[in-house]
C-alpha cells in the first residue's frame, strides 16, 4: 500500500477522527440533527483541512517554529472565510442550517490537530492525502450519527421518508418519530451509545491482547481535548505539562 | 433594560450554551469531576467571556464595520480578527493575573491557557454580530451565556461526585454515562423553554 492510499485508510479506518479519536465533538454533536447536515458540515470541514495541510505542508520550513500556532490559525481561519462565503453563495439552504457552526470549524481540534501532528512534519502530498482521509473519516462519522438520529427523529434518512408514520386521524398504523432524537438530548444519548460500544469493542479487544488506540479528547480530562492536538502546545503558558 | 434581561436570561438558562448549543463541550466533560474545579473552570469561562464579548464588540463596531475605514468592507475579517484577538487576550488577562491579582490568578490560572480553545468564546463573539447586538447587549448576552455554562459545568460536577460510587456496567463506564447524564440534564433545561 503506498502512502497516500494509506494515509486515506488511517483517516477512515484506524484513526477515524469520530469513532476512534472522538476530536470535534461540539460539531458533532450540533449539526447531526439530519443526514444532510452531517454531510454538508463534514465535507466543509474536510474542504477546510485539506487546504490548510496542504498550505501549512508547503510553509513548513518558513514558519519559525515559535509563532507556528497564531500562523496555524490564521492559516485555517482564512480558508474557512472562504469556505463560509462560498457556502454562503452556493448552498444557501445548508449554509443557513450548519449557521454559526461553520466559522467554529475555526477552533475544531481535528484541523489544528492534524497541522499539528502531521502536515507541519510531512511533505505536501501525503499532508493532502491525510487530510482527505481524516475529513472523509469525520465525514463518515457524522452522517452516521446524522441518519441515525434521522431515522428515530423522524423516520426519515437524507429527508427520504424510510418508515410510514402513523395518522391518529385516519387510524393509520405506522412509526411515531422520537422527536426528542432530533433535539438537543438526543444527541448526547446517541453519542452515549456511541461510546459506550466503542468501549465494548475496546474492552474485548484488550482482553485478546491487541493493541488498542486510545481516545485522545474530550472526556478524558479537558487538558486532553486541547491538549492532545491543541492546548498545552499551543499555548504554552507555564502549564502543568511544561 | 427589559430587553438586556432577556437577553440575559434567554442566553443563561433557554438557550443554554452547554445543553442546547453544544459549544464547550470539551470542558464541560473534561473538568467535571469535581465541584471545585468545576467552579474554577466556571470562573475562568465567565471572567474572559465577559471580556471577550466587550473587546470583540468594540472591534467590530469601530474598526471592522466603521464606514470611514475602508467603507465598512473589513466585515469578512471577523472570525481571523475575533479568534487572533481571543487567543491574545487570554495570553493577556493571565499575565496581568499572575501580576496584579495573585490571588485570582491561584485560583483561575490553570484553566486560562484551556479557555482559547473553547469554542463558546468564539461562539458568543460570533452571536453578538450575527444578531446585531450592540455592545452593551453584546456583554450582557456574554455574561449571560458564560453564567449559563458555570451553572452546567457545576451541575454536571456534583451530579459525578455521586456517579462516581454507582456500579455502572462496564462499557458505560466514564464518558457514556456522563453524556446521558447531560442528555438528562438537557431535558430539565427544557423546562426553561417557556421563561420567555
Amino acid at each position: 500500500m503506498n502512502q497516500c492510499t494509506e494515509r486515506i485508510y488511517n483517516g477512515l479506518i484506524k484513526e477515524n477522527p469520530t469513532f476512534v479519536l472522538m476530536l470535534g465533538m461540539c460539531p458533532t454533536l450540533a449539526v447531526t440533527t439530519s443526514a444532510v447536515n452531517g454531510v454538508g458540515m463534514g465535507l466543509s470541514t474536510t474542504v477546510v483541512l485539506v487546504l490548510s495541510n496542504m498550505l501549512i505542508s508547503m510553509l513548513r520550513k518558513i514558519i519559525p517554529d515559535s509563532v507556528r500556532v497564531p500562523a496555524y490559525i490564521v492559516v485555517v481561519a482564512s480558508f474557512v472565510t472562504i469556505v463560509q462565503f462560498l457556502m454562503e453563495g452556493f448552498v444557501p439552504g445548508l449554509y443557513d442550517a450548519l449557521g454559526l457552526y461553520i466559522p467554529l470549524i475555526v477552533v475544531n481540534c481535528i484541523i489544528l490537530g492534524r497541522a499539528e501532528s502531521y502536515a507541519s512534519k510531512n511533505p505536501v502530498l501525503p499532508s493532502i492525502f491525510d487530510g482527505v482521509g481524516m475529513g472523509l473519516g469525520f465525514t463518515v462519522g457524522l452522517t452516521s450519527i446524522g441518519i441515525v438520529r434521522e431515522l428515530i427523529g423522524s423516520g426519515k434518512i437524507f429527508g427520504f421518508q424510510i418508515l410510514p408514520l402513523a395518522d391518529a386521524a385516519s387510524g393509520k398504523a405506522g412509526y411515531t418519530p422520537i422527536t426528542i432524537f432530533i433535539l438537543a438530548p438526543g444527541a448526547f444519548l446517541v453519542l452515549s451509545g456511541l461510546v459506550a460500544l466503542q468501549n465494548k469493542i475496546k474492552n474485548r479487544a484488550a482482553k485478546k491482547g491487541r493493541r488498542v488506540i486510545p481516545a485522545v479528547s474530550c472526556g478524558e480530562g479537558c487538558a486532553s481535548c486541547g491538549n492532545s492536538a491543541c492546548s498545552g502546545k499551543i499555548f504554552p503558558v507555564g502549564n502543568k505539562k511544561r | 433594560m427589559r430587553e438586556l434581561l432577556i437577553i440575559a436570561i434567554g442566553s443563561a438558562l433557554v438557550n443554554n450554551v452547554v445543553l442546547s448549543q453544544f459549544l464547550g463541550i470539551c470542558p464541560f466533560l473534561g473538568v467535571s469531576k469535581k465541584v471545585e474545579t468545576a467552579a474554577g473552570m466556571g470562573g475562568a469561562v465567565v471572567f474572559v467571556i465577559t471580556i471577550a464579548s466587550f473587546v470583540t464588540g468594540v472591534i467590530y463596531q469601530y474598526i471592522l464595520s466603521n464606514p470611514a475605514i475602508l467603507g465598512g468592507k473589513l466585515v469578512y475579517l471577523q472570525t481571523i480578527v475575533f479568534i487572533l484577538v481571543i487567543a491574545c487576550l487570554v495570553q493577556f488577562v493571565e499575565m496581568f493575573l499572575k501580576k496584579s491579582i495573585p490571588s485570582l490568578y491561584q485560583a483561575l490560572g490553570v484553566y486560562l491557557p484551556l479557555i482559547t480553545t473553547n469554542c463558546a468564546v468564539l461562539g458568543v463573539a460570533l452571536t453578538n454580530v450575527q444578531k446585531e447586538y450592540s455592545i452593551l447587549a453584546g456583554v450582557v448576552n456574554g455574561v449571560g451565556t458564560s453564567l449559563g455554562f458555570a451553572l452546567a459545568i457545576v451541575i454536571m460536577a456534583g451530579i459525578r461526585e455521586k456517579i462516581e460510587y454507582n456500579d455502572i456496567s462496564e462499557s458505560f463506564r466514564g464518558t457514556p454515562i456522563v453524556l446521558i447524564t447531560a442528555s438528562l440534564m438537557a431535558i430539565a433545561f427544557f423546562g426553561f423553554s417557556g421563561l420567555i
